[in-house]
Formats: structure tokens, sequence, C-alpha cells
């Protein structure tokens, strides 16, 4: 994989002078790089991974499963981007198996959630099944562990 | 009558200095909170399938001693990896020796060669291990000090000043710990042409050789005539982030092999069985995970050299090791001063260059076996440390 994008999708907060460090690059070069992946649409944007058992917050996620019936000539894209124009989800994939579209959904409370899928998605032509999974805890996102540090295990010797 | 140890214990064994790292460590273990870029071992995993094989082994062997000199199929594996790397022909029946880590293999090289009094060149800074061993076969340990502005390469002008009539032993540990320095061909062809003239044989400690940046290890035993005159040392820990494993090996020509397979054979009789399985697996198809591990090294040892130049620690670019070793000059203070008050005021832990050789003094070694977020904590740590003792 392109290095800078590598670094960028484990760090996105580095500096163009720490990524010219790190890629033995110049800064502008970097800056240049970056902003040509910005304008192909290459990076999409930039968020930050939050451990929200620390904030005030009591939002709810859940992973939905979801079988639908694909339209002719454009399959599943028409009904995924319908969905997708929902403030409440998170993310839309397609999947391979037993079920279509992936979606992740946030909501206010379990209710909220419960009543998204029942009154809008349940309802929407071409959703053949829902099966909701609220999720309990998160462990690691994007490679980044949510609550402890990984413990060194090496002792200080060599 | 109580137990008087001072005379029980071998005089020999109690004027052993402890390893510089070892001490300075013992203190930075007392502290809370310390950063450490102290330790010289991968941050990595081992590779999930050398692991998996270990774990199918357990399950489905009976986990018996090998043959003294290790498993053939580990043996063959290792003469085609050899082969595929440094382009160097090894018989893997009569050339090559498994043993617990690299360290042993260092360990019976040296005894097995060594009489009282004979002299063995040790290039410095290096590993600790070599001169104490050198010093319990009775052999006199006889440090070449590299220098910075040579990038801590050996020269065929230092190497041939130290040689005498006494000498048996050259030491050539490259890629080099602490320095991160390499020997490229053209280096090591100037090494060789000094030696082909005599009778010293070579231990070329070349458990790095799969940590470069930028150009393939080249190993002394590819140039003409000189793999009759070398004992190669390598091993899993470093290239397969298998330190825990404790497997090495050695290869030398059969004459040397055969003597030296007596003492492996008395002290160890044969590496950790499980070891070895998983050895050819991570010779035979972990590649790919070796590479990812480099192209990480690699953007952690960009980073440092930028740091630490940046910031007025000065520091040659390493092309090798996972180690680089900035000079401290900028502050005045000795190397273990500085890793003292380092520790004190900003509990940060380096290596002081000293506990390396002489030679190291005046440079602290830096292993970037962290992650990339722990480096750059540490970094900001420094820095502030050094905008308060720049001279």
């Amino acid at each position: 994989m392109n290095e800078l994008l590598h670094l960028l999708k484990t760090n996105a907060r580095l500096s163009n002078a720490e990524l010219a460090g790190m890629l033995g690059r110049t800064e502008q070069e970097v800056a240049e790089q970056i902003h040509t992946l910005e304008s192909k649409g290459v990076i999409r944007g930039y968020t930050a991974i939050v451990n929200e058992e620390l904030t005030r917050s009591t939002e709810v996620e859940a992973l939905i499963e979801l079988r639908v019936t694909p339209k002719r000539d454009c399959g599943f894209d028409d009904i995924a981007k319908t969905i997708m124009m929902y403030d409440e989800v998170e993310s839309v994939s397609l999947m391979s198996g037993m079920y279509d579209l992936a979606l992740t959904v946030k909501g206010e409370s379990l209710k909220d959630v419960a009543m998204f899928v029942s009154q809008r998605l349940s309802a929407m032509e071409g959703v053949l099944a829902t099966a909701t999974h609220f999720v309990l805890k998160r462990y690691k996102e994007k490679g980044i562990l949510i609550e402890d540090e990984e413990f060194d295990e090496r002792s200080l010797i060599w | 009558m109580g137990m008087d140890y001072e005379s029980i214990l071998s005089k020999r064994v109690q004027s052993m200095k402890p390893s510089g790292i070892r001490k300075f460590f013992d203190l930075a273990a007392t502290m809370d909170g310390v950063i450490s870029l102290g330790v010289g071992e991968p941050d990595f995993s081992t590779p999930w399938s050398i692991r998996k094989e270990a774990i199918d082994v357990l399950e489905r062997r009976k986990i018996v001693y090998t043959a003294n000199s290790g498993m053939i199929q580990l043996r063959a594996a290792i003469a085609k990896y050899l082969n595929k790397k440094i382009h160097v022909n090894y018989d893997p029946e009569h050339e090559m020796i498994i043993t617990v880590g690299g360290s042993e293999a260092i360990d019976i090289a040296i005894r097995g060669l060594i009489n009282p009094g004979d002299e063995v060149l040790i290039v410095e800074p290096s590993f600790v291990c070599y001169a104490p061993i050198v010093e319990m076969t009775s052999g006199i340990p006889v440090p070449i000090a590299t220098q910075e502005k040579n990038k801590f390469k050996l020269t065929a002008q230092e190497l041939r000043e130290k040689i005498t009539d006494k000498t048996k032993l050259l030491i050539l540990p490259f890629p080099n710990n602490p320095t991160g320095a390499i020997m490229t061909r053209e280096d090591l062809e100037e090494i060789a042409e000094v030696l082909r003239e005599t009778n010293i044989m070579i231990l070329s400690d070349e458990i790095y050789s799969e940590m470069t940046y930028g150009r393939k290890h080249c190993s002394i035993a590819e140039l003409d005539g000189m793999q009759e005159r070398t004992i190669l040392v390598n091993g899993f820990s470093k290239a397969f982030a298998m330190t825990g494993w404790r497997l090495g090996y050695l290869c030398a020509p059969a004459p040397v092999t055969q003597q030296l397979l007596k003492i492996h054979q008395y002290i160890i009789m044969s590496s950790p069985t499980v070891s070895q399985y998983a050895a050819i697996t991570a010779l035979e198809s972990c590649d790919h995970e070796v590479e990812q591990m480099i192209k990480e090294y690699n953007i952690r040892r960009r980073y440092l050299v930028e740091a630490f130049n940046r910031i007025g620690m000065t520091c040659f670019s390493p092309e090798g090791a996972f180690y680089v070793f900035p000079s401290i000059q900028c502050t005045g203070m000795t190397s273990e001063e500085f890793c003292e008050k380092l520790l004190e005021e900003e509990k940060v832990a380096v290596v002081p260059g000293n506990a390396f050789g002489a030679s190291g003094e005046g440079f602290v070694r830096v292993s970037y076996a962290y992650s990339l977020k722990h480096l750059m904590q540490a970094v900001s740590k420094i820095t502030d440390f050094l905008e308060r003792h720049k001279q």
C-alpha cells in the first residue's frame, strides 16, 4: 500500500513535517501528494476514534443485516443509495453470504433504533427481512484499542 | 558455619562485569511510567503462520530431542534460504548447527577456536557478549574502535593495526547493534583483502541481516575465498520476531562444525524441537510478513534520524538493524550522565553508548522497535530535555 496512506490511516493528525520525516520526502512533496489524494477523492475524509464510554453520550449503535430484492438494471445500488440518505445510518456495505446489505445505525436509545428499523427500513420497497444486533461493547476499531493500551511484555534487558 | 560464597564461586565469574545495559535498566525498572527506547527485540508478534505451526506440532507430535545439529529438514531449509539471500552454498549435513539463539552459536564458536592467550579482535561498539565469552576461554579480547566519521564501518586500516601473530579470530557484527551500521560488498572486500593473507577466522554475526534499508545485506562469506574463513551466525529472533523461541544457527566449514558440535552436544543436546518445526515455516512462508515489518521499521528509522538531527543530536543515517545512534555532544555530558538525567527528568530510557564498548562514549542507543506513537512521545520529551541542557 501507498506508505503515505498507510500512515494517515494509522494517524490522520500527523503533521506534514512529521510525515515528510517518516517518508524521507520534503514537506512540500507531502502537502502536494495529500492534496492530490484529496482532490482525486482517494481520501474521503478524516475522523476521530472515540471511546464513547468516556463521553456523556447515551447513543446506541446497532449492526443491521438486510435482505433485499435487487432491482433490474441497477442491482443493489438503488436501494443502498436510498438507505444511506438517512442520518441515522453510519455505514452501508454490500455483503456476500446470507444477507445482502450490512448497516450500522446510531440512535439516542434502543427504542429509537428499533423504531427506525421497523418504520423506515422494513417498510421500504424491496426490503425482505431485517435482523438487528445491538453493539454492547467495542474493543477495537480501525486497528485502535478502545480501552486499554497494549501492554509491552518485553523486559528491559537487551 | 555459614557459607563463604566468595571463596566458593569461581574467581573468573566473579570478576565478570554485569552487562552495562542491564545495570542501567535495573535503575529504570524502579521507576513508574518510564517511556523506554531501550529494548533490543522486535515489537511485532511472531507471524501467525509460525505460531500455528507450533500449535499443530504440540497437538500432533511427540516433542522429543532432534539430531544434535538440528532437524535435517530445518538445516536444508536454511541452506536454501542462505542460497537465495546471500548466494552461498552450505552443506546442511556437515556445515551447519542449529543453536539456542545466535548467542549459543557465538559461545561455541569462540570456545571452539580459542586457546589461552589467543587474541580476538572485536569490532566496537557492538553487542555486549563477545568480550566476556572470550575472557571465559582465557582468550584476550582486543577491541577495534570504529568511528562515526566512517559511519561506524570497520576499515582495512583499523583492522591491520590490530592484527598480531596471536590474532585468531575477528568478530564482525554487521548490521550492527548498537550503531545500525552496515558493511557493503565494497567495504567487506577491503577487509577480505587483509584477511586472505592470514590464518584468521571470522565470526560474522549477521543476526540483523534481514533488517537493511535501501540495499540487501551482503555477507563476507559471499566474497572470493572467504567462506572457508567464516563462521556465519544468524537466527530467527530478529528477522521473524521470534526472540523467545530461542533459535539460531551457525554455518562453517566441516572441520570447524565437527568440533563445535561436540560442545553443543554436551551442553545443549539439541535445540528446542517445537521452535525448530516453527522455524521451517518461518523460512518457507513468511516473506510477506518480514517485508511488512521491514517497511514499518524503515518509516520509524527515517522519522528518528530526521527528528534527532533537527533537535541537534546529530545522527548518521544507519542502514541496518533497528537502532539509531545519535551523538550527545551538544549537551557536554557523558553517555551515562545523559541517560541518567534523561531518565530522572523526563522518564525516557535510552542506553548509554559506552555500554557497547569505550568507543560508544558520546553516543546513546535508541531502539525503534516501538510504535510510531510511542517514538513520537519520546522524541517530544527528549526535545524538551535538550532545550534545557544544550550548550
